[in-house]
């Protein structure tokens, strides 16, 4: 919670290096308007993110994630880096939906380092949602006791 | 140790179905050697030792005590303390004592949800008065109590403090006769290892051959008669070995069902289901995202198929409680 009361949510986004974390930067640098609820993961490429890191993100207190990467089919820097990716997330949609995680908590798909604006309307319109939703909490639900 | 030199040996069941006892009868004449080097001082199943016996032995008293079953009620989640305090090592069995297992895939459900399919709305239930279990009742004799159904299904580890894990649904009988081997040799790892399986992955156990993986469509069991010298996976089969520990001499695949993941996750993987996911979509065959939602979409409960054996024990442990 801020100090106004308001919900102000945790997020994680995993993004690499070469298209969406230079977005990030160019909008950093360009003074773009971004809530600061986001904390970006840098990694080389999407094909690197372990459909795990999701899963730990959320374990340990995350309220939303994003995964972004650059477009298919060409222009991924390792070449079919982000086929893995998108061969992956359908199935973990598939898995938080069984958990009962809302489908708005969690976002993957592709800015190029052109898209600068894209990347800061992404995250104001997502931070907007996953505060709709309110907190996530999953620590606590495992940890409570039994009633 | 007793005054005899035999080893106090302690085997009890919590959630669990019958099965890991079962695979120590299945030591067989083993289990006249085991009498030699052990005295069997608790084991519901076989003895008539009672849990007040328990009580009074002294703390540490026994060495070592399988505990097979995963924590689903109050009344396992007693015993597993108690079983803590009376042993030396303490040892979970089978893989729900290790990560939950069958009993596990429950906690997609929550207490009020199972009761009410349990005891209302199965098919096979006549129960006009709607009576569902109540943790205590008033009898004219005076109040009764049964043990409380918790929402979430445990591993022991999560409940108590375990010294060794022996995986399997249920342990093969030549890796509890190793794992008991070394008990009486003193030839144990050290605490927190798992012990009777290997450090490599089923698919180094298997014969099957593999190749090049393409996956254009998914299989369930039931809707293909796979090529019994084929990797099972290479034919759109949805096995479990390279996400699961080996050790049970691939005991499945050897008769082509697929592998499930009885022995949980291999060295250095903290969430089998992820990594058996992985595994999933390396080998879908799509080039753009439509076709490979349409290939992972026929992947009916991928809860149920990537964590069979380890939801408890998983990252995310559990389905939200609403
Ligand atoms: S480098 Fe950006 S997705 Fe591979």
């Amino acid at each position: 919670m801020s100090g106004n009361g308001r919900f102000e949510p945790r997020i994680v986004a995993f993004l690499c290096n070469w298209c969406t974390y230079t977005a990030a930067d160019t909008a950093g640098v360009s003074r773009m308007k971004q809530p600061p609820n986001v904390d970006i993961i840098r990694v080389m490429c999407t094909g690197r993110i372990d459909p795990v890191f999701v899963l730990k993100a959320f374990a340990e207190g995350a309220d939303g994630v994003i995964v972004s990467g650059c477009h298919p089919p060409g222009d991924c820097h390792y070449n079919n880096g982000n086929y893995k990716t998108f061969r992956r997330m359908p199935l973990v949609e598939a898995l938080l939906q069984q958990y009962g995680i809302e489908e708005g908590r969690f976002h993957w798909g592709w800015i190029s380092g052109a898209e600068a604006p894209k990347w800061a309307e992404l995250t104001r319109e997502f931070t907007e949602q996953v505060r709709k939703l309110g907190p996530l909490n999953w620590k606590q639900q495992f940890a409570s006791k039994e009633d | 140790m007793g005054q005899n030199g035999k080893l106090k040996l302690g085997l009890y069941w919590a959630a669990s179905c019958g099965g890991c006892e079962i695979a120590v009868v299945e030591l067989r004449e083993k289990l006249l050697i085991v009498d030699q080097v052990a005295d069997i001082v608790f084991w519901p199943v076989a003895t008539d030792f009672k849990y007040k016996d328990v009580e009074a032995y002294p703390d540490g008293y026994m060495d070592v005590c399988f505990f097979n079953g995963a924590i689903r009620t109050s009344e396992n989640e007693h015993l597993a303390h108690l079983l803590r305090k009376k042993s030396k090592i303490l040892v979970a069995f089978g893989s729900c004592a290790y990560e939950g297992c069958i009993p596990g895939l429950a906690n997609l459900f929550d207490r009020e949800s199972i009761f009410r399919r349990v005891y209302l709305e199965s098919e096979s239930v006549d129960n006009p008065n709607k009576v569902v279990p109540q943790t205590t009742y008033q009898m004219p004799e005076g109040e009764i109590h049964i043990p409380k159904f918790y929402n979430t299904v445990k591993t022991l580890a999560q409940v108590t403090d375990v010294d060794y894990f022996l995986p399997g649904c249920p342990p093969q009988d030549p890796q509890i006769w190793a794992v008991i081997e070394a008990i009486v040799a003193g030839k144990l790892p050290p605490k927190g290892s798992v012990v009777g399986a290997n450090e490599k992955t089923v698919c180094d156990e298997c014969k099957h051959v593999r190749e090049e993986k393409k996956i254009k469509k998914f299989y369930r069991y039931h809707e293909i008669i796979p090529d019994s010298t084929k990797c099972l996976f290479d034919q759109g089969i949805i096995c479990a070995g390279p996400a699961t520990r080996g050790g049970c001499g691939a005991l499945c695949t050897k008769v082509d069902i697929p592998c499930r993941g009885c022995y949980g996750p291999p060295p250095n993987v903290c969430d089998q289901g992820a990594s058996l996911l992985a595994a999933v979509a390396s080998v879908v065959d799509a080039d753009t995202e439509e076709d490979a939602r349409r290939i992972v979409s026929e992947i009916l409960d991928p809860v149920g198929t990537f964590y069979r054996f380890s939801l408890p024990a998983s990252l995310l442990h559990r389905a939200r409680l609403s």
